[in-house]
């Protein structure tokens, strides 16, 4: 029968075996990106103060709401957004860690696992009731030409993808250079490896503990604008499943190991898509967290971890 | 020292949870004291106004308050009372759903209830109306099993077989599509009862469905199942879920250069569609109870009201909830009493003519309802065709 309604147009291929598993492999390397710069705060935050800092989701959430606002309601380009989503989360970060984690540092380290717990709800509720926020899904808006690069016949990347790959690739070499070749980042070493000699050194610990949580939130912020450009919505709760997942990656790098967390994303991102693409798409939270089991049950320091604690 | 805080911080816990055993009195919400409560009938509805799917419950509720300002206006119901709308917000969720259902019921002691939107969410707070012989209109639940929970539950929507069945003859007749992919949220059983009619009348015609897919309600990111459904190169990939997912797949598979006709059924009926999907919801159709486009004068009518009270043109899930609200009302002067048996009586023999069209009740509290097919064009809906069931 003659179509009577216009009828939007299709590409007529269909994909190989290799472009697709090539296609799938970008998708998981871009969402193993996000994953890799939250995972570094968990990780920093964990190597300096023996804490898993479960509010880290969160962060990543107010991140993304921080640069849609930045976005929508001061009309600010992309890198400016993302700059002041870094910035806020960086003083955010700074600020939760010196009302609810300092106060708990000489405490059991349950109560301050139990501290960041009740601050990841606060956040979370919190969004629900201010007004501008809610409970219901905001779209992200688009605000990178979308241009898609042809790596091979049906195989393509968009430049938000790579933008977000890039910008990821760009702050872990950022990461590695403050850790390794500045006087700061000298101290965070020194502080992770025994926090008492440290001090006695003559380095100010409370100092060098704000710097940390500052860098990881600001790492967050900037994966939490990525993801919320890439897939286009934020909602308040968009920062518990990758917040876990990331948390699980930073475990299976190594929970400490900055190029541990790195590795780790990537790969959580990559298993994740893989699962998907196999069919598989309603287990693939479930499959991270499989992971974590087997990593914790066969090898507890992680990938890059030796089981003597020796940490960045 | 420690002992006394412990114990005092025991005190205190005790006490917390005690307190917090006090609900919401119910006389809190009541008209002031000097106004006797037989002046009002509670009518209570559970929509979701905020959450996922919150431009429904909140189309909805506007809608129902619409529809009780204008029958309090002409009289109300049972000579003189007036109807008054208690509300209960269940977040989008089943668990408060059947949280709301209970506290309108035993607290709130409504005498009947409109609601809910989603099928998920109506099949987890039926039972519960049902239990208590509380009449229970959900506007717009879809899914047949709502109904079959019992004879105090009807819907003022038609169901899902007619649904797909919609879809799946205009991509196989009108659009003249023969291969079909499909993309099923696994938590909600309007999306899955929708893909299986759609699936099973879309083979009948002739059609051939390559590829179907899972995805959660958690998931953002949809590149995967994407990629795999443009590996298969259908002409026509539907996706019979709600706005707040359908709006993020769209836009993705845009840029993955995902080029197929679109398609859905009424859960794509929300402005919010355009704010998740910008430009990639172009070109899509989807099935849908009412279109403000419809020449009747119960629509031109409600367009007017709407407009005048809101501002904004009203969406099925208005048109649908207003239905149900005037339903409810006409039930409860036919019954002549606010006895819930009565009441329900009178809803199973009513012969009503509303926005969305005609409403006679079967055996299992369902109408049989046409429905229209909406294109997309320039973020805008326009209605493109009526099909009769």
């Amino acid at each position: 029968m003659r179509p009577s309604f216009k009828v939007n147009a299709r590409s007529e291929n269909r994909l190989t075996i290799t472009q697709q598993v090539i296609q799938q492999l970008i998708n998981g390397i871009s969402l193993g990106s996000v994953y890799a710069l939250i995972a570094l705060g968990y990780t920093m935050v964990y190597g300096i103060i023996r804490l898993i800092n479960f509010a880290h989701g969160e962060v990543f959430m107010i991140g993304a709401f921080v640069g849609y606002f930045a976005i929508t309601v001061l009309g600010l380009p992309f890198i400016a957004a993302i700059i002041i989503a870094m910035v806020f989360c960086a003083i955010l970060g700074m600020i939760v860690e010196r009302l609810a984690y300092k106060p708990l540092r000489k405490a059991h380290r349950v109560a301050a696992l139990m501290t960041a717990v009740g601050v990841s709800m606060f956040f979370q509720n919190a969004a629900i009731a201010l007004k501008w926020i809610g409970a219901s899904p905001k779209g992200f808006p688009r605000v990178i030409e979308v241009q898609r690069y042809h790596i091979m016949e049906n195989v393509s990347i968009t430049s938000d993808r790579l933008l977000t790959m890039g910008v990821a690739l760009l702050l872990m070499f950022l990461l590695q250079f403050i850790v390794h070749k500045t006087l700061m980042g000298k101290a965070m070493r020194a502080v992770s490896l025994d926090k008492d000699t440290a001090q006695l050194m003559g380095i100010n610990v409370d100092k060098t503990i704000s710097f940390t949580f500052a860098l990881g939130s600001a790492l967050a912020a900037a994966a939490g604008v990525l993801f919320a450009l890439n897939y286009g919505v934020v909602v308040y709760q968009m920062g518990l499943l990758p917040g876990l997942k990331a948390f699980v990656s930073a475990v299976l790098g190594g929970i400490g190991i900055i190029p541990g967390a790195m590795l780790g994303g990537m790969l959580i991102g990559i298993v994740e898509v893989s699962v998907s693409a196999a069919g598989y798409s309603m287990v693939r939270d479930a499959v991270a967290f499989t992971i974590l089991i087997l990593v914790l049950l066969v090898r507890p320091a992680g990938l890059f971890g030796k089981n003597v604690r020796e940490k960045v | 020292m420690k002992r006394k805080m412990f114990l005092v911080l025991v005190i205190v816990l005790i006490a917390a949870l005690a307190l917090s055993g006090c609900g919401k009195k119910p006389d809190a919400t009541t008209p002031t004291p000097q106004q006797p409560v037989e002046e009002f009938i509670k009518i209570g509805s559970v929509m979701p106004v905020t959450g996922a799917i919150a431009t429904f419950g909140v189309s909805s509720v506007e809608a129902i308050e619409l529809a009780f300002k204008e029958i309090n206006a002409e009289g109300g119901v049972l000579g003189g009372k007036k109807l008054k709308l208690y509300n209960e917000d269940n977040r989008s969720t089943a668990e408060e759903t059947a949280t709301a259902f209970q506290k309108l019921i035993e607290q709130e002691k409504v005498v009947a209830i409109i609601g809910s939107v989603a099928s998920s969410h109506s099949l987890a707070g039926a039972p519960i109306a049902q239990d208590a012989k509380i009449p229970t209109i959900s506007p717009t639940s879809t899914n047949p099993a709502v109904t079959l929970i019992g004879d105090y539950i009807f819907r003022a929507c038609f169901l899902d077989p007619f649904q797909g069945e919609m879809m799946a003859k205009f991509a196989l007749n009108e659009l003249g599509l023969t291969t079909a992919a499909m993309i099923v949220e696994q938590e909600s059983d309007y999306a899955k009862g929708l893909a299986q009619f759609f699936k099973q009348h879309f083979e009948a015609g002739g059609g051939t469905v390559v590829q179907t897919e899972e995805f959660s309600n958690q998931d953002k990111d949809f590149t995967a199942i994407l990629t795999n459904i443009k590996a298969k190169n259908p002409e026509f990939v539907y996706i019979p879920s709600y706005y707040d997912t359908v709006g993020p797949i769209l836009r993705q598979a845009k840029d993955m250069e995902l080029n197929a006709q679109f398609g859905g059924g009424d859960g794509w009926d929300s402005a919010d569609l355009f704010d998740l999907a910008g430009d990639a919801a172009n070109g899509g159709f989807f099935s849908n109870h009412y279109s403000p486009d419809i020449d009747s004068p119960e629509v031109k009518k409600f367009l007017a009201s709407y407009m005048a009270e809101y501002g904004k043109v009203p969406d099925a899930l208005a048109a649908l909830a207003y239905d149900a609200a005037y339903l409810m009302a006409r039930a409860i002067d036919a019954a002549g009493s606010t006895d819930g048996t009565a009441i329900r009586d009178a809803l199973a023999a009513i012969t009503f003519t509303g926005v969305s069209g005609n409403i006679v009740f079967d055996a299992n509290g369902d109408p049989v309802k046409t429905g229209v097919i909406v294109g997309i064009e320039n973020q805008t809906q326009v209605y493109k065709a009526t099909i009769q069931p």
